[in-house]
C-alpha cells in the first residue's frame, strides 16, 4: 500500500537519506528505530512531504509523487491533497492553542476537506471518544497534561481518516508516567488494523506492538524484519551495537 | 507670580475642537491605512518570492530611516516636481504618516508572525491545509494576540506624529492652538490646554496597552 522508492534527501552538504526503499502493507505497524541523525525522522517527514525529498518516489494508496524530476510537480495544492492521506503525530503535540480540543480535531475536516460542520463535529467527537478525551472537548489545550494533549493530537490525525498515521517520537516529550496512556491508544489503533509508521525509542513498544522493525543508520535501511526477530536476534553488527544500549538498560 | 488666564477658552473652544476633530480623523485614517499597508508589507518580507521581499523591505526601510517631518515636507514640496501633479497638504500628510506608521507596524507584525512556533505551521500542513489557510486560521490568530500591545503602542506614536502636519498648515489641534496663541497672547495657557487634549486622547490607549500586556502575561 505504501511504497518508498529510492528516496534521497540532503540538507546543504549533509546527506540525511541516501537511498531508502521500503514497502509497507495495509495494516502493518512499522517501528523505525536507529541512532539520532540516522534519518528516521526525516524519512517520516518525507512521507507526508513536510520535507520534500530531493529524489525518489512515494506512493500511498492510489496517489503517487515523484520527486527530483521537475519542480512543477510540487504544486502546493497537490502537496496539501497528498498530505490529507497521511496523519502525523508530532513529538511536541503541536495542538493549536487558540482553539478548543474539539476545534483542533475539526480543523482538518472542515477547512482542508470542506466537510460541513455538523458532520465534522460528529466525526471529531467520535475520534475524541476513541482516545478517551471526549469529556475535554470544550477545554483549551493549555489546561491539559502532555499525555492528554498527545491523545488529542492522535484524534486530530484520525479525523482526517488517513490511510496511514506517522508517529514522530510521539512519547519522547512526555513525563514517564504519561507515556503509558499514549502507548495504549497506539496499541488499540494497531489492533484495529490502522497502518502505522512509528519512529520510537520505546523498544518494548516496538517489540510488542510493531509487526516489523526497520533499523536505519546514516541514511540507509540497515536491517528490516519481523519486530521480535530484529530486536531479539539482530543480524547486522550495527543493529546489535545500537540495541545493546537498550538491553543494557532493561536488565 | 504668573497670572493664569483661561477666559480666551470660552471664545475659542469650538475652534480648538475642530482642530481636535482633524487630529482624531487624520489619526484614525493613518492607523487604519497603516495597519493594512503594514500587514501587506509584513507578509511581503516573509514571502517566498524575492520580488515581494525586495519591494516590501525597501518600502519599510526608506520610511523607517527617514524623519517623518522630512517625509512630510518632501512629499508636499518635492514629489509634485517629480510627478508633475499637485498634492494637497492633507493628502501629503496622509501619505507620509501612513508610510511611516506602516513601516513600524510591518516590523511588529512580521515579528509576531515569526514568533509563532514553527511546529504550528507544520501541524497545519500535516492536516492538509494550504498556506493561506494556515496563516489565516492558525498563525495570525496567535500572532495578533502577542503583537496587539505593540500595535496599540505604535498607534499612540502615530497619533502624536500627526501634530507635525501643522508645518503644512493643516488645521489640526496643534495648528489651531498656535493660531489662538498668536491671537490671544496666551501661549502658556493655550499650549497647556493643547497638551491636556493630547493627553486625554492618548492616556486611555496607553492604559489599554498595560491591560493587554497583563492579560498576555497571565495567559502564557
Amino acid at each position: 500500500m505504501i511504497r518508498i522508492d529510492a528516496i534521497q534527501k540532503q540538507f546543504g552538504d549533509l546527506v540525511v537519506l541516501r537511498d531508502v526503499n521500503l514497502k509497507i502493507e495495509k495494516g502493518e505497524v512499522v517501528a523505525l528505530i536507529g541512532p539520532s541523525g540516522s534519518g528516521k525522522s526525516t524519512l517520516l517527514r518525507c512521507l507526508n512531504v513536510l520535507v520534500p525529498p530531493d529524489a525518489g518516489r512515494i506512493e500511498i494508496g492510489n496517489t503517487r509523487m515523484v520527486f527530483g524530476e521537475s519542480r512543477l510537480q510540487l504544486k502546493p495544492k497537490e502537496l496539501a491533497e497528498f498530505r490529507r492521506h497521511t496523519g502525523m503525530v508530532f513529538q511536541h503535540f503541536n495542538l493549536f492553542p487558540h482553539m478548543t480540543v474539539l476545534q483542533n480535531v475539526m480543523e482538518g475536516p472542515v477547512t482542508a476537506k470542506k466537510m460541513n460542520k455538523q458532520e465534522a463535529q460528529e466525526l471529531a467527537m467520535a475520534q475524541l471518544e476513541k482516545v478517551g478525551m471526549s469529556i475535554k472537548a470544550n477545554d483549551y489545550p493549555s489546561s491539559l497534561s502532555g499525555g492528554q494533549k498527545q491523545r488529542i493530537a492522535i484524534a486530530r490525525a484520525l479525523a482526517m481518516e488517513p490511510q496511514v498515521i506517522l508517529f514522530d517520537e510521539a512519547t519522547s516529550a512526555l513525563d514517564p508516567e504519561l507515556v503509558g496512556e499514549v502507548l495504549s491508544v497506539m496499541k488499540e489503533l494497531a489492533a484495529e488494523g490502522m497502518t502505522m509508521i512509528v519512529v520510537t525509542h520505546e523498544m518494548s513498544f516496538a517489540r510488542e506492538v510493531a509487526n516489523r522493525v526497520v533499523f536505519m543508520r546514516d541514511g540507509v535501511v540497515v536491517e528490516d524484519g519481523p519486530a521480535k526477530q530484529v530486536i531479539d536476534h539482530p543480524k547486522d553488527e550495527r543493529t546489535k551495537a545500537f540495541l545493546s544500549h537498550f538491553h543494557a538498560n532493561e536488565h | 507670580m504668573y497670572q493664569w488666564n483661561f477666559s480666551w477658552l470660552w471664545d475659542n473652544y469650538d475652534f480648538l475642537f475642530s482642530g481636535l476633530m482633524v487630529t482624531i480623523l487624520l489619526s484614525a485614517a493613518v492607523v487604519v491605512a497603516g495597519l493594512i499597508l503594514g500587514t501587506v508589507n509584513a507578509l511581503g518580507t516573509i514571502s517566498r518570492h524575492k520580488f515581494f521581499r525586495i519591494i516590501s523591505i525597501s518600502m519599510i526601510e526608506v520610511s523607517r530611516c527617514t524623519p517623518v517631518l522630512v517625509a512630510l515636507i518632501w512629499i508636499y514640496y518635492a514629489l509634485p516636481i517629480l510627478i508633475g501633479v499637485e498634492i494637497s497638504a492633507l493628502t501629503a500628510s496622509f501619505i507620509a504618516l501612513t508610510l511611516y506608521g506602516a513601516s513600524f507596524y510591518a516590523e511588529i507584525i512580521r515579528g509576531g508572525i515569526q514568533g509563532v512556533d514553527p511546529g504550528q505551521y507544520e501541524a497545519g500542513e500535516a492536516i492538509g491545509l494550504m498556506h493561506g489557510d494556515i496563516l489565516r486560521r492558525i498563525i495570525l490568530p496567535q500572532a495578533i494576540r502577542k503583537m496587539l500591545p505593540s500595535l496599540v503602542n505604535q498607534s499612540v506614536i502615530n497619533l502624536k506624529n500627526t501634530s507635525l502636519v501643522s508645518v503644512l498648515a493643516i488645521p489640526d489641534l496643534l495648528y489651531q492652538g498656535k493660531l489662538i496663541a498668536l491671537e490671544t497672547f496666551r501661549p502658556l495657557e493655550v499650549y497647556t490646554v493643547v497638551a491636556l487634549f493630547y493627553f486625554a486622547l492618548l492616556f486611555p490607549l496607553t492604559m489599554l496597552v498595560r491591560h493587554l500586556e497583563s492579560r498576555n502575561s497571565v495567559k502564557h
